[in-house]
């Protein structure tokens, strides 16, 4: 029946390679996976080192989650005090600073709040909460919501209303959102670079330390799942914080700017 | 300070027409990730597909070929778990996954094979509740007389199947298009790892969330395409039909 043998091979062919085998697998936030941060200098250390890093893009909660549990190697994220109780619960070791880029408050050319050339991040909140002005929020515990709920505390408490909408999305899906609402928010720099051309959103606070966003690698406590490959985890955190990673990371510009500041070796030129 | 870009607001039809040439384009340039994204969807939904056919159907056609108390309510939860969200399933594979799940040490999470194992989950209700529906509306002679005729309970019940391969081959392929159009156990259990477990749902997710918008849509129609070949080649594979 040549039929028959035909959808056989059809099927065969298909479980070939249904066993993968076993890489590296980095936790990670969104913004260092869509920005192309990583698609940048991650080939050169895979091809020295000969491991293939699996990049799992996730929220920053999600990514330290995913730690917690074991399912990933070596986690790289933007939440300094999720990575605070990370460290403190004993399922991180050898926490190294990367490099850190910076929040920006965007919002519509009109600015109803008028929040344009406010140099203060919580002024500009506390503006945005009086005016009631519509603004969108990740809402899903990522690096960047957790920052926005620091600033609406220090601003003078969670915010409530209908001009508050917590929209659970990622980044892009925020700022198109925001776009189309006519609404404020709170992104990274680098996605909005990235997204900037296709909306109509401007930069309206910049600067403040206090938008300061502070990137860290960790490995996942081999003590506590011995079947992490620690090894590898640690090839990869030597390499990013060494300075050849560290002037990739200064290299990697999108539009012509500068997306993300290494923080580990001193620049060296 | 203020960034100046033009307006590049498109109309929908605008987007629908750059949608389409892009489609063009991914099938034309033959980009790698793309490539790949088609055949891990392929892979999982063929796979799945396939297990949860091998799970579902023998225990569908159990059913409707026996009378017991309870049959009623058996039908009932089999049709009630077709409504199995995906998330959730993608949750509860995750969790028997998990490095600290029942199945954690096997590692498979963030393989393809996570990803067969939590599809062949979700619809392998629906190829049970499927095959029950379209047993029940055979000929129940056809089962009897197979059976007096001296054929085992197997060979009766392959000629049953075979009385009745349009509904069933019908209902694998329903389970096939929940399959490669799923995204929530796919990105879960999956991660959307490029040229591993990225498949052309995932893709278009993530493509989405970028705001690539006309990528995204192009990707959908891509995978339209694709299921199209892959129903055309089944429709042309199974045996031709011999009904008067």
């Amino acid at each position: 029946m040549p039929r028959l043998r035909v959808v056989l091979l059809c099927i065969l062919s298909l479980t070939g390679s249904a066993l993968a085998q076993p890489h590296l697998r980095l936790a990670t936030t969104t913004s260092t996976e869509n920005s192309g941060l990583l698609g940048a200098i991650l080939p050169p250390f895979e091809q020295r080192f000969k491991v293939k890093v699996d990049v799992i893009a996730v929220g920053s909660g999600k990514a330290m989650k995913l730690g917690e549990n074991g399912d990933v190697d070596v986690v790289l994220s933007h939440a300094p005090a999720l990575e605070d109780a990370f460290m403190d619960a004993g399922f991180g070791v050898n926490r190294r600073a990367v490099m850190y880029n910076d929040f920006v408050i965007v919002g519509p050319r009109a600015d109803p709040a008028k929040l344009a050339g406010s140099k203060s991040a919580v002024d500009a909140f506390k503006q945005l909460a009086s005016a009631q002005a519509p603004f969108i929020s990740r809402g899903d515990e990522s690096g960047t919501h957790e920052k926005e709920k620091e600033l609406w505390k220090a601003a003078g408490g969670t915010p409530s209303g209908a001009w508050y909408v917590s929209a659970g999305v990622g980044m892009g899906q925020t700022l198109q959102m925001a776009d189309e609402k006519r609404a404020y928010t709170l992104s990274d720099r680098g996605t909005y670079l990235t997204y900037k051309a296709k909306g109509e959103l401007v930069i309206l606070v910049q600067g403040d330390p206090a938008l300061f966003n502070p990137y860290s690698i960790i490995a996942v406590n081999p003590a506590r799942y011995p079947a992490v490959r620690y090894f590898d985890s640690m090839a990869l955190i030597a390499w990013i914080t060494s300075p050849e990673g560290q002037r990739m990371i200064a290299d990697f510009k999108v539009g012509g700017e500068m997306l993300f500041h290494p923080t580990a070796v001193p620049p060296s030129n | 300070m203020e960034a100046h870009f033009p307006s590049r607001r498109h109309s929908w039809l605008m987007n629908f027409v750059d949608a389409l040439w892009a489609a063009v384009g991914l099938l034309v340039e033959r980009d790698p990730q793309v490539t790949t994204a088609v055949f891990v969807s392929l892979q999982v939904a063929v796979l799945g597909t396939i297990s949860a056919t091998l799970l579902g159907a023998p225990f569908g056609f159990w059913v409707a070929t026996r009378e017991f108390g309870g049959r009623r309510a058996v039908e009932l939860l089999l049709n009630t778990a077709t409504a199995l969200p995906t998330v959730v399933v993608g949750l509860l594979t995750y969790a028997l996954l998990s490095r600290r799940g029942l199945l954690g040490d096997l590692g498979l999470l963030y393989t393809r094979t996570a990803m067969v194992v939590g599809e062949t989950l979700l619809i392998a209700p629906l190829m049970a509740a499927l095959t029950l529906a379209v047993v029940s509306g055979a000929d129940a002679r056809i089962h009897e007389t197979a059976l007096t005729l001296g054929a085992s309970p197997t060979r009766a019940a392959l000629t049953v199947a075979a009385e009745m391969r349009r509904g069933l081959l019908g209902a694998v392929a329903t389970g096939f298009g929940r399959l490669i159009s799923e995204l929530g156990i796919a990105l879960m259990v999956g991660g959307n790892i490029a040229e591993a477990t990225r498949t052309m749902t995932t893709a278009i997710a993530l493509e989405t969330s970028k705001g690539e918008f006309a990528l995204g849509l192009a990707l959908g129609i891509l995978l339209l395409a694709v299921a199209l070949v892959v129903n055309v080649g089944a429709a042309l594979l199974a045996p031709p039909h011999r009904d008067s």
